[in-house]
């Protein structure tokens, strides 16, 4: 039946207006706004007129170089050495701040590989934007296949008819109902390097041989406790959504598979996983992107420490934009990470793609 | 090639007793359908025999040997589903060698069965496609080559017919009759459609409430039905069931009438009446005639006829207000108020207990 709100266009685009207009508002302006701000130097306060500087705020973030160091020699050409031995090399920064290599001026440091009796440097114009990006992509490429593949786990268990099976669907679900900002508190309590549950419950299990770590105190632990804690508390929303894949796999393909005589492990491979296809490109591509966004947690319990061990992009980009005030530079990592995010989605949809 | 036997064989779930103590025996090559209406059973007592539901209680035995506690797979069984079951992200060729795959069959194996399958059910050309490019009637004839490669010693079919059109459906009923022919293994085929069980069966079982009602031949259950459920379930249009008074008896006959029907003598065929008791009176609607105005054995007035070219279809009101079908195997005009008098062979006839009657007694 034709009613009113079929027929009259004006009617729609009233009741499309609201949602429209806090959707541009909110998302499209700003979306737009940081790529227009990454190409000049505003600030969030400043007196000074605002100026376009083109791709400048880009190669600040990317700029990336390796010089080679030789050893330092003396007159008569033999390495010089220290009293342990060691080669000698020139100080990077008489590298970094002469007159001669304008192109590496203001570069530091990323990290440094021996070659030969060479060393070799990478050295990148912003160090802590490197760091944040190699820990974004290390997150991610741990985190979307451990939370992905946990969480079918967890779903093929609840796919049961069992009485109370409820019960432990929303036992797995329960993290997420919980804000990210509640359950990274409680974890930093859990974590805590003196009487953290982590460490009381390992000492226990060990009979006090284990030595009590700062799991987030610790360069090399810090980023791995944040991983862990993401994956269970995301865990319980992907089984969801593997689980409403699993339901929609017809219980005759399964009980044809098992007059044919199929394992478990066939079942699963031949009727259970090309089932869910379509669930697995969801789920693979909502972690990522959940990944790449990353932030809470990092905001809550490490702000990006110890040693910059759990900088990631978007606590960068908050960072900047607004604890140092530098709006440009913050739009430019948002940029960057859109750039990112939409590649890594493309090729995942071309991976996964229908052959 | 098996035969299967069923004894005392019960089906619960939780408190609901579902199937209530079936025995029957299937000798081995034998095509036995399992027919009743929905909700008898029929499907549960073959998911019992494929293993895809436990059997509460019994024994169920193929080839001779106890199997109520084994899996599916080990039982020697293929089944073919109402739904078809066919792997949708496989082509044809890979649904029809799925159990060799699962065997981890050798290629070469595994071609040239597929290659014998395809060749039986004349599909060759449709190996290379997808589930979703064939039509209901291929898809069924994929889902019967699975079956039919891994060489089982029992087919089981859950109403491989019903969701295809009346038109596909024969074709495939005929297909599948020559395949029977061809393999010659013992099949087991649940329906609910009497034309299949029928045409196809040398047996056929009918079950009503989880119980059989009678088992037999398709044309001993047609002629000699065992009780009034099976002789009105087998046979279109069904049986006409008349309320009649038992007016004599004597040993294998009773004489039994009623207001529209002229007294007659029926076999009582060992079931006991009673003098001056109710009966049911049970006659195919193709057993009766027309004829002329004070030799009939039914009077009654028609209500409404349908002409389907070879047959006629006539529903009639008798004096009582009961209700008649007849059926005339030729086409004849027939106007709603006409007065039509009905005569039948009285042998052809059946006479049931009246079930009310018997509960009092």
């Amino acid at each position: 039946m034709a009613s009113k709100l079929t027929l009259s266009n004006r009617a729609g685009w009233t009741f499309v207006l609201p949602g429209f207009a806090l959707i541009s508002a909110f998302i499209v302006l700003p979306f737009f706004f940081a790529i227009g701000l990454s190409s000049t130097n505003q600030r969030l306060l400043s007196p000074n007129p605002t100026q376009f500087v083109g791709l400048e705020n880009y190669q600040q973030l990317l700029g990336l170089a390796v010089v080679t160091l030789e050893p330092e020699r003396d007159d008569a050409g033999e390495m010089l050495r220290n009293e342990a031995g060691e080669i000698q090399y020139p100080r990077l920064r008489e590298i970094t701040r002469s007159e001669a290599y304008p192109q590496y001026r203001g570069m530091r440091e990323w990290f440094r590989w021996q070659s030969g009796e060479n060393v070799m440097i990478v050295i990148a114009s912003d160090v802590v934007f490197m760091k944040a990006l190699v820990n974004t992509f290390l997150f991610v490429l741990v985190v979307a296949p451990v939370q992905g593949s946990l969480a079918l786990m967890l779903a093929l268990l609840i796919n049961h008819k069992v009485r109370g099976i409820n019960l432990f669907r929303t036992i797995y679900f329960m993290p997420v109902v919980v804000s990210i900002v509640v359950v990274s508190l409680l974890w930093r309590f859990i974590y805590d390097g003196q009487n953290g549950l982590l460490n009381s419950i390992l000492q226990a299990l060990t009979f006090g041989l284990f030595q009590p770590v700062d799991w987030l105190g610790n360069p090399s632990t810090a980023l791995p406790a944040v991983m862990a804690m993401s994956i269970w508390q995301a865990v319980g929303f992907h089984m969801v959504i593997w689980l409403a894949g699993l339901q929609t796999i017809s219980p005759t393909l399964y009980e044809a598979a098992a007059i044919e005589g199929a394992s478990r492990w066939q079942t699963f491979r031949y009727v259970t996983w090309p089932g869910l296809r379509n669930t697995a490109v969801l789920v693979l591509v909502v972690i990522t992107m959940q990944g790449f966004a990353l932030f809470a947690q990092i905001d809550v319990m490490t702000n990006g420490g110890p040693l910059d061990s759990t900088q990631t992009l978007v606590f960068q980009a908050v960072e900047r934009g607004y604890g140092k005030q530098d709006i440009s530079g913050g739009s430019t990592i948002s940029v960057i990470l859109f750039a990112i995010v939409l590649a890594i989605s493309l090729i995942q949809r071309w991976l996964t793609r229908e052959r | 090639m098996a035969e299967v036997s069923l004894k005392g064989v019960k089906k619960s779930f939780g408190r609901v007793e579902i199937i209530k103590g079936v025995d029957i025996h299937i000798n081995d090559g034998e095509f036995v359908v399992f027919v009743g209406p929905s909700g008898c059973g029929k499907s549960t007592l073959l998911r019992m025999i494929a293993g895809l539901e436990d059997i509460t209680e019994g024994t169920l035995e193929i080839g001779g040997r106890v199997v109520n506690q084994l899996q599916p797979k080990q039982r020697g069984v293929a089944m073919v589903f109402q739904s078809y079951a066919i792997f949708p992200h496989m082509t044809v060729r890979e649904n029809i060698a799925f159990g060799l795959t699962i065997a981890r069959a050798s290629k070469q194996e595994k071609q040239q069965k597929v290659a014998e399958a395809a060749r039986i059910l004349q599909m060759e050309h449709l190996l290379d496609r997808r589930p979703s490019q064939l039509s209901g009637g291929q898809r069924q004839r994929v889902a019967i080559g699975r079956a039919i490669t891994r060489k089982p010693a029992v087919f089981l079919f859950d109403e491989p017919l019903s969701n295809l059109d009346a038109a596909l459906r024969m074709d495939m009923r005929m297909e599948i009759g020559r395949l029977r022919r061809q393999l010659g293994t013992t099949m087991i085929y649940v329906t609910h459609d009497q034309v299949e069980a029928m045409t196809l069966a040398d047996r056929i079982v009918v079950l009503k409430d989880g119980q059989v009602m009678q088992i037999g031949a398709p044309m001993e259950l047609y002629h000699e039905p065992a009780n009034r459920f099976v002789a009105g379930f087998l046979g279109a249009p069904s049986m006409n069931f008349l309320n009649v008074d038992v007016l004599d008896l004597d040993g294998e006959a009773a004489m039994v009438g009623n207001q529209s029907l002229e007294p007659i003598r029926v076999a009582t065929r060992g079931r006991p009446f009673r003098k001056g008791g109710k009966a049911i009176l049970g006659v195919r609607p193709q057993y009766l005639r027309a004829v002329q105005s004070g030799k009939g054995l039914l009077h009654g007035i028609v209500a409404h006829a349908e002409r389907l070219g070879s047959e006629t279809v006539v529903d009639l009101s008798l004096r009582d207000n009961s209700e008649l079908i007849a059926a005339f195997d030729e086409d004849k005009v027939f106007e709603p108020g006409d007065a039509l008098e009905l005569t039948f062979d009285t042998a052809l006839a059946h006479l049931f207990p009246d079930e009310g009657e018997l509960q009092t007694h």
